[in-house]
């Protein structure tokens, strides 16, 4: 391998001086000074969350407050870690609001230390009862903590705008439509 | 054995493979022998045909022949007889195979005929699949990926009907989902021998119902469920537990009598959910009785025995009584029609090692046969005793000699495998005279009086072997762990025997296996007829033994489905 020599040139008088080196240095400090501030103040600041966000899975409902999980499981099926825990039930017949419904889960159990926030729940739901939504911090002190029940998990989810109303259509047709 | 009369054999071809088959079998069932699946809906193989979904569609010809003088055309562009194809799609089913049958499952005909018949049985199928407990093994599922459009074309209102009938005890009907397949109404006809369902109204309004003032409630009626190739009828007690592809399936038999109906367990994390029959053409078909299907829920009971105390302490105070009671004849054991062939032949080795051998005694439960799958005899391994030698001659319902030989005194220490003795004739008197050693599951009069109490498995937490009532050797598998405090059979029963040789000590035994691999080579080598068999290869089906030896013995079973008794069965006095 060839070596070159790189001769290196003799310093100039005014950077002898190394005043243009501590003047440029000043200016990028006190323009810094001046400068709109980048960091956040976290917590008492938040980022702003892009759409698309996976956060924390939550359960939620639709705009009528009926709960959209009907505990197929195929999230439980799908979790790739294994977070998920679901207990299914029945809804009993004299609930009349959403007997029709006839499935709900009777305990629905998220492993935060487990979830690797994929969304494969979300994108499997069949009834778009699970969403990833804007939560991203969780903390607790036990690991037990660090499990989201079912309430919690309607908590954190809230109510989503429904494009279907699958099962209401359902309760109206029973209602006024092909029964017999 | 005499050899079954060979079948009259026909050639047919399906997609292009020439395959014999007997004569009188249908499209479906030759297809299948060259792996070609013809979907299905209303065919069951046990059941009357019927034809009604029209989801089997095929299409056939027969060989062309010339109409005046019988000789085969030939197609001259090929140089083979010429084939007539019938311009319209046939059912599977109800065609039976006819020599030189020529058969396309595959072509653009049947493929647009099947994708109909998808349509118009998806027109009124509600979206359900998320709540229903069919899917992941529903027949309109699977097909639809085959045959489905994907999306619908019906812009019209579905038929709404109800959704949660009670057709009897432990079936739920939702009549959305039925898709007028009729199998569960020629079930309870041909099988059950129970006619109470069957169909009302016309066209779309067609519902499946139970005649009047009659309920579906025969201890067969949960077979109607399994049949059901969609989500129609559901298990009462199984509805909306579990998805089916959680489940872990492990092969078993049902103990409730010997028929010994072969069964799939299907469990969770150690946990049973649902058990289901599994066919057996020799044996039970596809069917079991509601009844045994309800064993499993005895697995979790409160009742069941467990313990704190290591097996080596309980076992070690069992040979203290042991060693106290040495003088011959002391000690009785009671073995058990429930326990497995492997168990009975430790307990055998157990009785010998104790001196006890003439005092060994069996309980006998009989009940009444339904002349279906369930025999007269309740226990499952009657016949896995005798031909292990544990008991030579039948067992009776009351332990009379046992009873007497306690009052004589001559009994001092009783080990009983899984029997409570104050229900098979032995009063509290007797009972408080002599000792017990107690192996078993639950609680009962006996284990609370027993010195000694060694929790053991039940038939769903362990391997095993029984021999049923056709003398036909079958496994079945451990489909649960067992509970913690509760040891396997074989285990205790081994270490009983080695506790029980070492009080002899002039010859202790050699040690005697408990894990099955060993212990079938011990049972081969004593027992001749169980010979060149073991637990790894015995066939999921079972294997028929040589009952010849006992055919003398006045067995209490009636006739039951496949089964005949050699000699007319004695009367049963209860």
């Amino acid at each position: 391998m060839a070596v070159i020599t790189v001769e290196r040139k003799p310093l100039t008088l005014l950077e002898r001086t190394y005043l243009p080196q501590i003047v440029g240095g000043l200016a990028t400090t006190f323009k810094h000074l001046i400068a709109p501030k980048k960091t956040l103040e976290y917590p008492e600041q938040r980022p702003a969350i892009p759409p698309g966000y996976r956060g924390v899975p939550t359960l939620v409902r639709d705009p009528n407050g009926r709960e959209k999980c009907v505990s197929c499981q195929l999230c439980e099926f799908v979790c790739p870690p294994k977070a998920i825990r679901i207990t299914p039930g029945e809804i009993s017949a004299d609930q009349t609001d959403r007997a029709h419904v006839e499935k709900a889960p009777l305990a629905f159990d998220i492993d935060m230390l487990r979830c690797i926030y994929c969304g494969l729940c979300q994108e499997v739901c069949p009834e778009e009862a699970i969403f990833l939504q804007n939560q991203y911090s969780m903390s607790g002190y036990t690991r037990a903590e660090m499990v989201n029940h079912k309430d919690k998990l309607y908590e954190l989810g809230g109510t989503l705008p429904d494009q279907h109303y699958k099962w209401d259509k359902k309760k109206t047709a029973e209602e006024h439509g092909n029964a017999h | 054995m005499i050899a079954p009369p060979k079948p009259d054999l026909v050639t047919v071809n399906i997609d292009g493979k020439e395959i014999a088959v007997p004569k009188g079998t249908n499209v479906i069932e030759a297809a299948r022998l060259v792996n070609v699946d013809v979907p299905h809906y209303c065919y069951h193989p046990k059941l009357t045909i019927v034809g009604n979904c029209r989801m089997c569609l095929i299409e056939m010809g027969l060989p062309a022949v010339d109409p005046a003088t019988k000789a085969p055309i030939i197609d001259p562009a090929t140089g083979k007889q010429k084939i007539n194809w019938i311009p319209r799609p046939q059912i599977g089913c109800g065609t039976n195979v006819s020599p030189g049958l020529h058969v396309k499952t595959t072509s653009p005909m049947v493929k647009e005929a099947r994708e109909g018949v998808m349509e118009f049985l998806l027109i009124n199928h509600p979206l359900d699949c998320p709540i229903c407990d069919q899917a992941g093994e529903c027949k309109l599922q699977e097909q639809s990926t085959g045959y489905g459009r994907g999306y619908s074309r019906f812009i019209e209102q579905k038929n709404v009907k109800p959704k949660r009938t009670q057709l009897g005890p432990r079936v739920t009907l939702d009549d959305e989902r039925c898709i007028l397949c009729s199998r569960c109404i020629r079930f309870s006809k041909e099988v059950a021998k129970d006619d109470v369902l069957g169909f009302v109204d016309r066209g779309s309004y067609s519902t499946l119902t139970c005649f009047p003032g009659k309920q579906l409630a025969n201890n067969y009626s949960l077979n109607t469920v399994d049949i059901c190739p969609v989500g129609a009828l559901t298990s009462t007690d199984f509805r909306f537990k579990m998805r089916v592809w959680f489940l872990k399936q492990t092969n078993s038999i049902d103990p409730e009598s010997s028929v010994g109906a072969n069964t799939v367990v299907w469990s969770r994390e150690g946990q049973i959910y649902r058990v289901t029959p599994r066919r057996n053409d020799e044996v039970n078909d596809t069917w079991m009785a509601d009844s045994g299907r309800e064993l499993f829920k005895a697995v979790n009971a409160p009742d069941r025995l467990a313990t704190t105390a290591s097996i080596d302490t309980l076992v070690a105070q069992a040979a203290a009584l042991f060693k106290a009671n040495s003088t011959p004849g002391a000690i009785a054991v009671v073995g058990s029609g429930r326990s497995s062939v492997e168990e009975q032949f430790l307990t055998k080795q157990l009785a010998a090692a104790l001196n006890a051998t003439a005092s060994t005694h069996l309980v006998s439960r009989v009940g009444q046969g339904d002349k279906l799958l369930i025999s007269a005899d309740r226990n499952p391994n009657v016949r896995g005793a005798l031909v292990t030698g544990l008991i030579s001659a039948l067992p009776s319902q009351k332990l009379t000699a046992l009873a007497a030989a306690i009052d004589a005194g001559k009994i001092k220490v009783v080990v009983s495998v899984g029997e409570d003795l104050a229900a098979v004739g032995l009063t509290a008197a007797q009972l408080a005279k002599v000792s017990f050693v107690y192996l078993g599951t639950h609680v009962n009069p006996t284990s609370a009086a027993a010195q000694v109490v060694l929790p053991t498995l039940s038939v769903f937490e362990k391997n095993g072997t029984f021999i049923n009532q056709q003398f036909r050797l079958q496994k079945f598998a451990k489909a649960v762990p067992g509970p913690s405090g509760a040891t396997d059979d074989l285990i205790v029963l081994a270490k009983l025997v080695t506790a029980a040789s070492a009080r002899l000590s002039s010859a202790p035994l050699a040690a005697i296996p408990s894990d099955l691999g060993s212990l079938w080579k011990l049972l081969a080598a004593e027992v001749p007829v169980l010979g060149p068999i073991t637990y790894a290869n015995l066939p999921e089906t079972g294997l028929l033994l040589d009952a010849t030896p006992f055919v003398a013995l006045p067995f209490v079973e009636g006739e039951t489905l496949h089964f005949k008794p050699v000699a007319p069965a004695v009367a049963v006095t209860v």
